[in-house]
């Protein structure tokens, strides 16, 4: 049943079903994500694409169906397992470490690349210290890249929105991910927040990661996205290029709505 | 980053090392070192406990029970099997953490309070497990014949002896536990505490994170057991009760459950409620003690701690 992996294809998702009680908020899911590439999740609310990243990231398991990454098969596996294999998230309401700094919430996305053993950090073992300088001084290499190296040491919770998003991003870098899932990156933005994050996430995929993207914004969506997938009702109802979507009258009927137009 | 200041270390350290000397020498508090020993012995387990509720915020409702493990193991095997107490130490800790593994691991696995449901169940059950199992615990009737404690031909014979080697097991514990603050594991646990959603998103494993922190906390208050065994030479049940487990979320409530400061502010403001202060209540204190939660619960959410911050900040306004 299962079709041979191909080879570039990072993420792979066959016949994904997910039931809560009678209600189906996804039905039959097949979706293929290529290595290094932007792809989009687009759909009206309540379509089921925080559902499709619950299932994706491990918070909740599958009724039916597989999901493989990278030649695992991730599906009902723990959260914590699935980002060791190399997948990273934000969410739609940013979930910030609000009680540290900027800095500190990106290290703590070194968590897998460092030794926490209870009784080495308990002894303050210099090992453990010299290890804390090398994971700032990464933490704050991110933070230059995302563009927030300058409130390194301001709490989380002092941020603004915009700058809390983009935050949430740096941390999701710092596990090293192979592909990360923005769920909303510019809801709540302005116009030029926007800008920065799309420049943000465009960055990401020019350092080789792929990207998952959920997004609302469909000036964002038509400009950085390499292929898009529209989910109605919990399911993919299309799937192709911008420009595909772009005329693909079922979506603008199911999505857009009779009367708007499409950017 | 989290810095934690040093001159309370220092002021606290001197205030320890002085104390039983300037005690000496005041009749009105001669008896202080005494009530400190048992100060010091809370401390312990609160130390623990603020890890675990601060930090990892989960509540134990019967740290009593892992207190009681500690003081039966070292009082079993040293009066029964004759073993070297130090010894009896180290299996008092070791059987309290399988118990914290074995209770903890299933209801931390949960979100919610269960740990605080389970932990309040299983602290009634060791209960009477001492007050049944007579011919190892000597029933309700306690175990008296335990041995002081001595290292290398020196004694631990006097209160002041006593105090000492209860405050320098203190420090460790509390030295061990800031720097483990400070270190990534108190960085996960504090990520944990903030949101589970992402710690976990983070590849940190949130179920051993707590169950790591619960056995840490279940040796130290085994510890503690052991030392009170030794320091009283006799124990019985009654010490080691489901309102004993109350009281020490009290002392963390009291001092401040956010900080490991508050802890021992707790602990040693708590000893000094329940010997000097408070018995005078008589069968009214554990209505004090209420009264004293919710006051502290309302009126300073931050505890004791969080005072001398907050009356600052009226004097800014």
């Amino acid at each position: 049943m299962a079709s041979e992996p191909h080879r570039s294809h990072l993420l792979e998702i066959e016949d994904l079903v997910m039931a809560f009680g009678g209600l189906t908020a996804l039905m039959n899911i097949q979706l293929r994500v290529a290595k290094g590439t932007i792809r989009a999740i687009i759909g009206p609310n309540g379509a089921g694409k925080t559902t499709l990243f619950n299932l994706i990231t491990g918070v909740l398991s599958p009724t039916e169906g597989t999901i493989r990454f990278n030649g695992h098969v991730i599906s009902g596996q723990k959260p914590h397992k699935i980002a060791a294999l190399g997948i990273s998230r934000t969410f739609q309401t940013v979930e910030l470490f609000d009680n540290m700094t900027v800095i500190e919430n990106v290290m703590v996305g070194r968590h897998l690349h460092i030794s926490t053993s209870f009784f080495k950090c308990g002894l303050g073992l210099p090992a453990i210290r010299s290890q804390e300088t090398a994971i700032e001084a990464h933490a704050m290499a991110l933070l230059d890249f995302v563009g927030l190296a300058d409130k390194a040491n301001s709490m989380a919770d002092s941020l603004p929105l915009g700058e809390r998003k983009i935050l949430e991003i740096g941390r999701a870098l710092a596990t090293d991910p192979l592909l990360v899932c923005l769920d909303e990156p510019a809801a709540g933005l302005n116009e030029t927040e926007t800008e920065t994050a799309a420049r943000l996430i465009k960055a990401i995929k020019d350092k080789g990661i792929t990207v998952l993207l959920v997004e609302h914004d469909m000036k964002v969506i038509m400009n950085i996205s390499d292929q898009i997938t529209v989910l109605n009702y919990g399911e993919k109802i299309a799937e192709g290029t911008p420009e595909e979507i772009r005329g693909n009258p079922k979506v603008i009927q199911a999505y857009l709505g009779d009367s708007i137009a499409v950017v | 980053m989290l810095r934690i200041r040093k001159a309370p270390m220092g002021v606290g350290a001197i205030f320890i090392l002085l104390f039983p000397w300037v005690a000496e020498r005041l009749p009105a508090i001669e008896h202080y070192p005494d009530l400190m020993v048992f100060a010091g012995i809370y401390c312990l387990m609160t130390i623990g406990m603020s890890l675990l509720m601060g930090y990892a915020g989960q509540i134990s409702l019967g740290h009593a029970a892992f207190y009681g493990i500690g003081a039966y193991a070292s009082g079993i095997l040293t009066t029964q099997y004759n073993l070297n107490p130090w010894l009896c130490i180290l299996i008092g800790s070791a059987a309290a953490t399988a118990v914290a593994v074995v209770v903890g691991a299933p209801s931390l696995r949960l979100r919610g309070h269960y740990l605080a449901m389970a932990t309040l169940a299983f602290g009634i059950i060791i209960n009477i497990v001492f007050r049944e199992e007579a011919e190892w615990t000597g029933g309700p009737d306690g175990m008296g014949g335990i041995p002081g404690l001595d290292i290398f031909g020196y004694s631990f014979d006097s209160i002041h002896k006593y105090y000492y080697l209860v405050w320098i097991v203190v420090a460790i514990a509390f030295f061990f536990t800031i720097r483990l603050i400070q270190s990534p594991t108190g960085r996960a646990l504090r990520a944990i505490h903030a949101s589970e959603a992402a710690a976990s998103a983070m590849g940190i494993d949130i179920s051993r994170s707590k169950i790591v922190v619960f056995a840490f906390s279940a040796i130290l208050a085994s510890v503690a057991g052991s030392l009170y065994a030794h320091y009283m030479n006799f124990i019985n049940p009654s010490t080691f009760d489901t309102l004993f487990s109350i009281k020490l979320v009290i002392m963390i409530a009291l001092g401040g459950m956010h900080t490991i400061w508050g802890a021992v502010v707790g602990s040693v403001l708590f000893a000094f409620l329940s010997f000097e202060w408070l018995h005078q209540f008589g069968e009214y204190e554990i209505v004090v003690y209420g009264l004293v939660l919710m006051m502290v619960t309302i009126y300073l959410p931050e505890g004791l701690v969080g005072l001398p911050g907050r009356i600052a900040q009226r004097v800014r306004r």
